[in-house]
């Protein structure tokens, strides 16, 4: 597993720069360093104009912060992206047909293959769609899959995000910004183009649409403007030419589900939700939820609405069930996962939590149900008092925690205070589900800022960077 | 369209106006000051807008004496005062917030602009000097918002939604701006002519950008009665009471629903009465007499724009 320098994007162990990035470096050599400071200064304020914030929870009401954004890219050869992407729709395809499983016959519990009380008892887990039958048995239309390079530069994928992923227009604006800035670079290099998405998200939408719906209304639903991703919420729709709603905007009425217009009632198809399971109807969820909308579960267990990504996803991307997605992948589709998992010990089972007990300066541990980098112990990193305090709250309730070798991730260099430095970074790609399984190239890359840190979220200080898929 | 989104655009454009309006107004009054006058025609000046807005009570209550420095800091940079320009500025970038997605980006980044530059110049206490700028600025701003959506925006629905919002707001504001004026300068001036006469009538013009109009529209002295007409009646000046309505009225044909049609009569008798009225019949009546019936008449408008289109009623 993973080594102990870790593997850097741009340079090869020996110092020479790698192939892919040779062009890029010698740009950056030539270019005299008041320009790209100046640069650097220009897409601040860029991005501060342009309204690019997400709200920070916890700080101040509406407190809006920028994301810092790094000129250097993460640049992948085209080989490397194959293979990647391969892996990726192919982990997706095995998720989706889980969660399918799941929700009607439950083969694969009952093959024994996953502990059915560890799916039945998840808080995760939707009892309200047991039997329900979705277009195209597709489940999760938009999956955000994190993934790390460790070791010698291999892939792992670190996490599934099947609920509500965010990140995708920042992997558009940072294109947006960097081809503004370096329009020279892109004359330069090959680069796969990313700017398609919206559409192809909206015709993945339309292809889930409600059978014989032939022209389907589609909306994006928010829990809205003060929510830490509102600026996406307005940019995707705007990007695919949607109404962006609120749950105030629509009503239910006779199983069919309406938006209020200045011309009156208008039918609604497809909702694209950016809300949480637990406030998206208050008739079946959370009874306190202002942000839903009453009586829409019904309506999509009557079929007349497709919702995206679907009720109940959360169950296949539960930090638990995350160790047996390469099964899942073997068990539904007879392949050989084509990218690895990072071993993981589920401290619900007694063996993996008595190692991870006695190697916890070592480990990273993280809820089951955590996301955004929060409730998270990086053991190497950690004072004695942490460990232990994180030990106690591990004695407490075992069955929520995950345990993981700290992984040594890739670096690449970054600007930062001292000059230029190698910073720890992530890659989340956006798979979309629906008629096919598509993504486009390249993803989120998330870049941690603080040197030595490996928590990339931007809740926790991390930055972004434009991901370069080379064509060739 | 969502009423939401609609909601927001009109009032987005609400609060644009309103900040510009209050940036003329304040202008007017700041250069009245400047003119050669005792220290109580100054306040009276300043009474005169505070009561006309509705402000008065909350500003005594807050800073107790009427001077221009406190006037000033009242309605341009105090953020408790949701009527001042910095309060209407924000307002307005929080409702293009609200439907970033709906507005191009050139509105959105110039609204969002606005309101990044105020906060940095509301930092600061301005000098006499940068008042006359700031004042300069807002109108700017506002003019440059108002031709990126000219320039760039869709001419659907959201189009006409915040122009209906656009010209409520300034109907409402020139009637204002007129009243107030007129109010302060009719009691002293029996006979306009005066010199000081001249530049309270000029300055008035100045602050709806008329006064280049008057002179090639009358070619004369400057006289009350035909300030009123420029004003109210004439349809081809771009601030009167006659061409907001008749834009008004315009942009809610445009957008008629189901259950506009009462806003619609309504909207149309206005128009006709100024499209057809007489500056004599309005003086016989009175001008504040005839304002304050005109105020009444577009805040019963906008209650009903909401009403029909904004805050939709199904379910």
């Amino acid at each position: 597993m993973p080594g102990e320098t870790p593997y850097d994007e741009m340079h090869a162990p020996d110092g020479s720069v790698r192939e892919h990035y040779r062009t890029f470096a010698s740009w950056l050599a030539r270019t005299p360093k008041d320009r790209v400071a100046q640069k650097r200064t220009e897409a601040d304020s860029l991005f501060h104009r342009v309204g690019i914030t997400f709200a920070v929870y916890g700080e101040e009401a509406g407190t809006e912060r920028l994301i810092p954004f790094d000129i250097v890219p993460r640049i992948i050869p085209a080989p490397e992206w194959q293979h990647l992407a391969a892996g990726l729709r192919q982990r997706v395809r095995a998720l989706n047909a889980f969660i399918a499983d799941i929700y009607h016959d439950q083969d694969i519990l009952a093959a024994g293959r996953i502990p059915a009380e560890q799916v039945l008892c998840n808080g995760q887990y939707r009892p309200e769609m047991q039997g329900v039958d979705v277009p195209g048995s597709i489940y999760a239309h938009i999956a955000g899959i994190d993934v790390v390079r460790a070791g010698a530069g291999e892939f792992y994928v670190l996490e599934d995000n099947l609920r509500v992923p965010s990140g995708v227009s920042y992997m558009l604006e940072d294109r947006r910004m960097m081809m503004r800035l370096f329009p020279e670079l892109f004359a330069q290099h090959s680069i796969a183009p990313v700017e398609h998405y919206p559409d192809l998200l909206l015709e993945n939408l339309r292809s889930v649409a409600p059978p014989g719906v032939n022209d389907p209304t589609v909306v994006l639903l928010t829990p809205g403007a003060y929510n830490s991703a509102y600026f996406e919420h307005a940019f995707l729709a705007q990007q695919m030419g949607i109404e962006l709603v609120e749950g105030q905007d629509l009503y239910v009425e006779d199983e069919f589900l309406y938006m209020r217009t200045t011309r009156g009632p208008q039918r609604v198809d497809v909702i694209y939700r950016r809300l949480d399971d637990d406030f998206m109807d208050p008739l079946v969820f959370r009874p306190d939820s202002m942000l839903g909308i009453p009586g829409l579960l019904a309506a999509y267990r009557a079929g007349r609405v497709t919702i995206a990504n679907a009720i109940g996803t959360g169950v296949a991307d539960d930090k638990s069930i995350y160790p047996y997605v390469p099964d899942m992948i073997r068990f539904y589709l007879g392949e050989e996962p084509l990218l690895s998992n990072v071993p993981t010990y589920v401290l619900r089972r007694k063996e993996d939590l008595d190692y991870t007990l006695a190697h916890l300066p070592e480990l990273v541990v993280k809820e089951v149900h955590g996301a955004g980098g929060y409730g998270m112990l990086i053991g190497p990193s950690s004072t004695k008092e942490q460990i232990e305090d994180f030990r106690q709250r591990i004695l407490k309730s075992p069955e929520k925690y995950i345990a993981q070798p700290t992984l040594s991730l890739s670096a690449c260099p970054t600007f930062v205070e001292q000059g230029v430095a190698p910073r720890h970074l992530d890659l989340r790609p956006f798979v979309l589900s629906g008629a096919e399984v598509t993504l486009v190239p390249g993803g989120l890359t998330r870049v941690a800022l603080r040197e030595g840190s490996l928590v990339v979220n931007s809740s926790q200080g991390g930055g972004t960077k434009d991901t370069w898929v080379l064509e060739r | 369209m969502l009423s939401r989104t609609a909601d927001h655009l009109y009032w987005m454009a609400r609060y644009t106006e309103r900040a510009e309006n209050l940036a003329r107004m304040l202008e007017v009054n700041y250069r009245m000051s400047l003119l050669p006058q005792g220290p109580e025609i100054v306040e009276q000046g300043w009474v005169a807008t505070l009561t006309i807005i509705g402000l008065m009570d909350a500003f005594k209550q807050r800073y107790g004496a009427v001077t221009p420095a406190n006037a000033i800091a009242f309605l341009v940079f105090d953020r408790d005062n949701p009527m001042s320009i910095y309060s209407c500025v924000r307002a307005a970038r929080e409702n293009a917030r609200a439907v970033r997605g709906t507005l191009t980006s050139e509105i959105w980044e110039s609204v969002n602009a606005t309101w990044l530059e105020i906060r940095v110049a509301g930092m600061r206490p301005s000098s006499e000097a940068e008042v006359g700028n700031f004042f300069e600025w807002v109108k700017h701003r506002s003019h440059l918002i108002r031709g990126v959506i000219q320039g760039t925006m869709l001419r659907d629905e959201a189009w006409h939604f915040t122009w209906l919002g656009t010209y409520l707001e300034r109907s409402d504001s020139t009637a204002r701006i007129l009243d107030v004026k007129y109010h302060l300068l009719l009691p002293r001036g029996e006979k306009a002519g005066g010199a000081a006469d001249y530049y309270q009538w000029s300055a008035l013009l100045n602050s709806v950008s008329a006064f280049e109009v008057y002179r090639r529209v009358y070619r004369d002295l400057i006289t009350p009665r035909r300030v009123a007409e420029l004003l109210v009646l004439r349809s081809d000046m771009p601030r009167s009471l006659h061409r907001c309505v008749e834009q008004l009225y315009t942009h809610l044909i445009a957008v008629r629903n189901g259950q506009s049609a009462e806003t619609e009569r309504r909207a149309g008798e206005l128009h006709a009465s100024l499209r057809f009225g007489r500056i004599e019949d309005i003086f016989e009546l009175g001008l504040h007499e005839y304002l304050v019936q005109f105020m009444g008449r577009t805040r019963d408008l906008g209650e009903r724009v909401s009403r029909d289109f904004l805050v939709s009623a199904a379910d």
